[in-house]
């Protein structure tokens, strides 16, 4: 509401400002009166289509309407420290100083935008931005009469042809087209229109222009580019509206608001001036001076020196960092930093603060793992949540509770850091203003508590890939110095505990809040948007520990109360009373009395069967591992969020993480070497079948060497006898796999995380216990190194395994040198691949990514982007929502018979 | 030249295009609530219509096997830039 009465306001108080001001009030009001009907009272809503933006220089005469004010003397502020008129702090261009008011605007600091104003340079100066292109368009424009050292009849062909190059390729072709011009006018020593002889310009970096031997001042240079006519200028590729060249040569220099460039106060009380003030005043300086000199009928050659060093001042005030010249420092001989320098590079503007932007009320560490918190839980260091803060509103209800906090102070815990009164004002809590503050509250007073257990907040990991790598999760606050999370949640983040840091954001308002939870919370992510099934599952020790339980586990009921209780169930009613009980009666516990279910599993039971069946909540058959607790993978998480909804599927996936880890607890569980001992007749099995692979190789090898190898179609002898050897390596390979697998002690904890699919696989297992086997470089045995043999320790043209990458050793038993040489070749190829491909990969999604943001889905199910162009017609041509959906289809089956 | 185009029509990967009348011109851009340069666009001498004899402005509406939605429909508008 306040914001609708000023506007009305500010007109009256605008008499005096400056004419475009005054005129977009007067817009805004109209636009004001048109929208008032609209639902956004208040805030004039533009509603308009950018058709083209226009770049243009400032010319002498723009600067001077667009001023305030001219400043014509260096000095700041006068004995009473008020800014001087006509100086550079002139309050007419703004005010910095809080008390003080804007005489432009009648308005104070903050509210104040500040204005322009100019001086007037006592002798022109040439920009330096505009240095080279002043020469190129002099050097291309004729001495005496300006016009383009192109002849009369040549001259609209040029510029058709520049139009006929840019329609065909485009704008920066015609930019190339400008430019070769240019250069082609380099030669012509005679002006095709008046015939007067040209003399040969060069530029003295950076701003000195001499004309056969002789410098020629900007006064000069200025004469000759007011002469270059309009028509003539647009065949540089200029406007003339937009960009006369004489305006390339500054007669006044504007001068910045003076809240774009505000003093600092010291400490000690001292003022301190920003760069771009210190740079104006040694121009303002010069330039009187200057002004005195001239007037004083002053020799030629001090004036001349004064204009030097007024370019010079110039020049450094907009590039700070220009080759040929010294930096212009401060009195401590550091360099300021000016124009260009503000917007330039990483600290610049564009960079630093348009592209970069920061955020307060966040914190960022190291992350470990804590599975004894709920997956929507955050564990916070105490000293973080005693510097991250929540504003409460102070009201009759609150205040006993609220002042409490004010009571602690910033150290203790819970306390507050700050009470901001009604007006806006911030006020810190110390030890000595803790009782004022404690007097001073009332409601409307809002009072910076310390984070505590229960708040919001967003956790986030980059690279923020998906949505589920920014959640709203709950605060636990906690001692130690790493933020905490669950392991279970580690997936959707792709975070892992070697290091990583994760960033922490507290919402600071009822808006943002209810925002987070809503859309955010972690069980509102769970059933992901590329595949339409849960993104948190168990994960390792906790798919071990729920394989072994639900295998044929049995145990005391007071054991598995134990186990249920330190799990957070409270309600044994569903476990039998019966002296001993089995795991997957344990494990049913956890499941919805009306809960049933038909899956399969990725192990198989002592019946080889991988059938899974839950009746009435009862896991009746099946061992319960990755295939079903897994993230994105299997229908039973899914199956249950649909039934129960995502609070109780969050709550029922911490339970069965803790339920894994707690059996393992208190089963036991490690590896060992002994994990790969295989029996006597087991590894006398495994050397048979390489023995047989070696003479079968040995076969093929003196098949091809009598010629007698049949070759296969399109393929050379050479070739064929290669593919023959490493399917036959590759098949002895996987026998000895099999027959690893057929004799490993199903009860070996190794061969149990295989099985269950918690880590491992049954390859890593045989590679241990037998044979590591053929290693591949693109797909073909190893052929590199010496000429003619891999290594110096084969003959040449040896076709053996052995010489071309076979290991025929397993981890355990110890690999030949040659077989570890073999071994470390093809993992540095890997190492490279893999250390090569993630950053492109990373690149190419980041693009897709940036490409497809703002794309959306309307209510008629199309895509479109945000100018209303369809992308598709119908969401991924079928219309479903994935994370709606079961594995991105809709189970029809089931839904008729929800509704029969 | 002829003959060439018609081996592209009979292309197993090129799906069926229709030129669409006036009338189901109207109806498709009255039911997306578009104007014709909201629509995805196809040049003029898209192989794919060449025999359609399509102008700028046309519509056309191809019919594609899709692996998540059996078939699918779905429309552009003829272009010349």
């Amino acid at each position: 509401m306040a914001d609708e009465e000023q506007p009305k306001e500010t007109p009256e108080e605008v008499q005096e400002a400056p004419v475009v001001a005054a005129q977009q009030t007067k817009q805004e009001d109209a636009q004001e009166k048109k929208e008032k009907s609209d639902i956004y009272v208040g805030l004039p809503v533009i509603s308009k289509k950018v058709k083209a933006i226009e770049f243009s220089i400032l010319s002498p005469k723009l600067i001077k309407k667009m001023a305030v004010c001219k400043v014509v003397t260096p000095e700041l502020y006068d004995k009473e420290g008020y800014p001087v008129d006509g100086g550079l702090m002139d309050t007419r261009m703004g005010v910095i100083d809080p008390g003080l008011v804007c005489r432009t605007d009648g308005r104070k600091l903050k509210d104040c935008p500040g204005y322009f104003g100019y001086i007037e340079l006592a002798r022109p100066v040439v920009h330096i931005k505009f240095a080279g292109l002043i020469l190129s368009i002099i050097k291309a424009s004729c001495s005496e009469c300006g016009r383009v050292l192109i002849p009369a009849n040549k001259f609209d062909a040029a510029k058709k042809k520049l139009d006929q190059v840019e329609s065909e390729s485009g704008l920066a072709a015609r930019r190339k087209a400008i430019k070769d011009i240019i250069a082609s006018m380099k030669t012509v020593s005679k002006c095709p229109h008046c015939k007067a002889k040209q003399p040969n310009l060069t530029l003295e970096k950076p701003t000195t222009y001499f004309e056969d031997e002789k410098r020629i001042s900007p006064i000069e240079l200025r004469a000759r580019l007011e002469k270059i006519p309009d028509e003539d200028i647009e065949l540089f590729g200029l406007s003339p509206r937009h960009f006369r060249p004489e305006w390339a040569i500054l007669t006044v220099l504007p001068i910045p608001p003076v809240t774009m460039r505000p003093s600092i106060t010291l400490e000690s009380g001292e003022r301190s001036e920003d760069d771009l003030t210190h740079k104006l005043g040694d121009i303002v300086r010069i330039n009187q001076r200057l002004f005195e000199n001239i007037n004083a009928g002053a020799p030629e050659i001090i004036i001349e020196d004064l204009w030097d060093l007024l370019q010079y001042h110039i020049t450094t005030y907009f590039d700070n960092a220009v080759p040929q010249l010294p930096p212009a420092r401060h009195r401590s001989g550091q360099p300021l930093k000016t124009l260009t320098e503000r917007i330039k590079s990483k600290d610049g503007r564009i960079r630093h603060n348009l592209a970069g932007k920061r955020t307060n009320f966040s914190a960022r560490t190291v992350v470990s793992p804590d599975p004894m918190l709920a997956l929507n839980e955050v564990g916070v260091p105490k000293v973080i949540a005693m510097k991250l803060t929540v504003p409460e509103r102070v009201n009759t209800w609150n205040i006993e509770y609220l002042k409490g906090f004010v009571k602690n102070g910033p150290a203790a815990y819970p306390g507050s850091n700050y009470i901001v009164r009604p007006d806006g004002r911030k006020k810190r809590i110390t030890d000595e203003t803790k009782e004022a503050s404690l007097e001073e509250l009332q409601p409307g007073y809002i009072v910076e508590r310390h984070l505590m257990d229960g708040d919001v907040a967003i956790f986030n990991r980059q690279p923020s890939l998906h949505r589920m790598s920014m959640m709203c999760h709950r605060v636990r606050v906690m001692p130690g110095m790493t933020l905490r999370l669950n392991p279970a949640v580690c997936h959707p983040y792709n975070a892992d505990f070697d290091g990583d840091e994760m960033n922490l954001h507290i919402p600071q308002t009822e808006e943002a809040r209810a925002e987070a939870e809503i859309l955010m919370e972690v069980q509102t992510q769970l059933i992901s948007p590329r595949y339409g099934l849960s993104v948190i599952g168990c994960v390792q020790d906790a798919i071990s520990g729920n394989y072994i339980l639900t295998r044929n586990l049995e145990m005391p009921r007071n054991d598995a109360l134990d186990i249920l209780y330190t799990i957070g169930v409270t309600d044994f009613s569903r476990l039998p009373k019966k002296e001993r009980v089995s795991g997957k009666e344990v494990f049913s516990v956890l499941l919805p009395d009306d809960f049933s279910f038909v899956g399969e599993s990725k192990a198989r039971d002592e019946n080889r069967s991988r059938e899974v069946i839950i009746r009435e909540g009862k896991l009746i058959k099946g061992i319960m591992d990755r295939a079903n607790l897994g993230e994105g993978s299997g229908l039973l998480l899914r199956n249950i969020h649909q039934k129960y909804g995502k609070d109780f599927t969050l709550d029922l996936l911490g339970k069965l993480f803790r339920l894994g880890i707690e059996v393992l607890f208190r089963h036991g569980f490690t590896v060992g070497i002994a994990d790969t001992d295989l029996p006597e007749d087991a590894a006398a099995e495994v050397r048979k079948t390489l023995d047989e692979a070696r003479q079968k190789v040995n076969l093929f090898i003196d098949e091809y060497k009598n010629n007698k190898l049949d070759t296969f179609p399109g393929k050379t002898l050479e070739e064929t006898l290669e593919l023959r050897i490493l399917e036959t390596l590759n098949n002895a390979r996987n026998e000895t796999g099999a027959i690893v697998a057929e004799y490993a002690n199903p009860h070996s904890f190794t061969k149990i995380m295989a099985d269950s699919g918690a880590r491992g696989n049954l390859l890593n297992l045989a590679q241990m216990a037998a044979c590591v086997g053929q290693q591949a470089m693109r797909g073909k045995r190893i052929e590199k190194g010496y000429k003619g043999r891999t290594l110096s320790c084969f003959r040449k043209g040896d076709l053996m395994p052995a010489a071309h990458g076979f290991i025929k050793n397993g981890f355990k038993g110890g690999l030949e040198p040659w077989e570890f040489f073999f071994g470390s070749v093809t993992g540095r190829d890997s190492l490279m691949d893999t250390a090569l491909r993630t950053p492109k990969s990373g690149y190419l999604y980041r693009r897709l990514a940036n490409a497809m943001q703002d794309l959306k889905v309307e209510y008629d199910s199309t895509v479109r982007d945000s100018g209303g162009t369809i992308i598709q017609f119908s969401y991924g041509e079928d219309g479903i929502d994935v994370s709606r959906s079961e594995k991105g289809m809709l189970n029809v089956k089931r839904i008729i018979q929800a509704a029969l | 030249m002829a003959k060439q185009k018609s081996v592209i029509k009979e292309h197993i990967l090129l799906p069926e295009h229709v030129k669409l009348t006036d009338k189901e011109k109207e109806a498709v851009l009255k039911h997306y609530g578009i104007a014709q340069r909201q629509l995805p666009k196809i040049f003029k001498n898209d192989a794919a219509i060449a025999e359609l004899d399509a102008k700028p402005g046309d519509i056309i509406k191809i019919i594609r096997n899709s692996p998540t939605a059996g078939q699918t429909i779905f429309y552009r508008g003829v272009t010349d830039v």
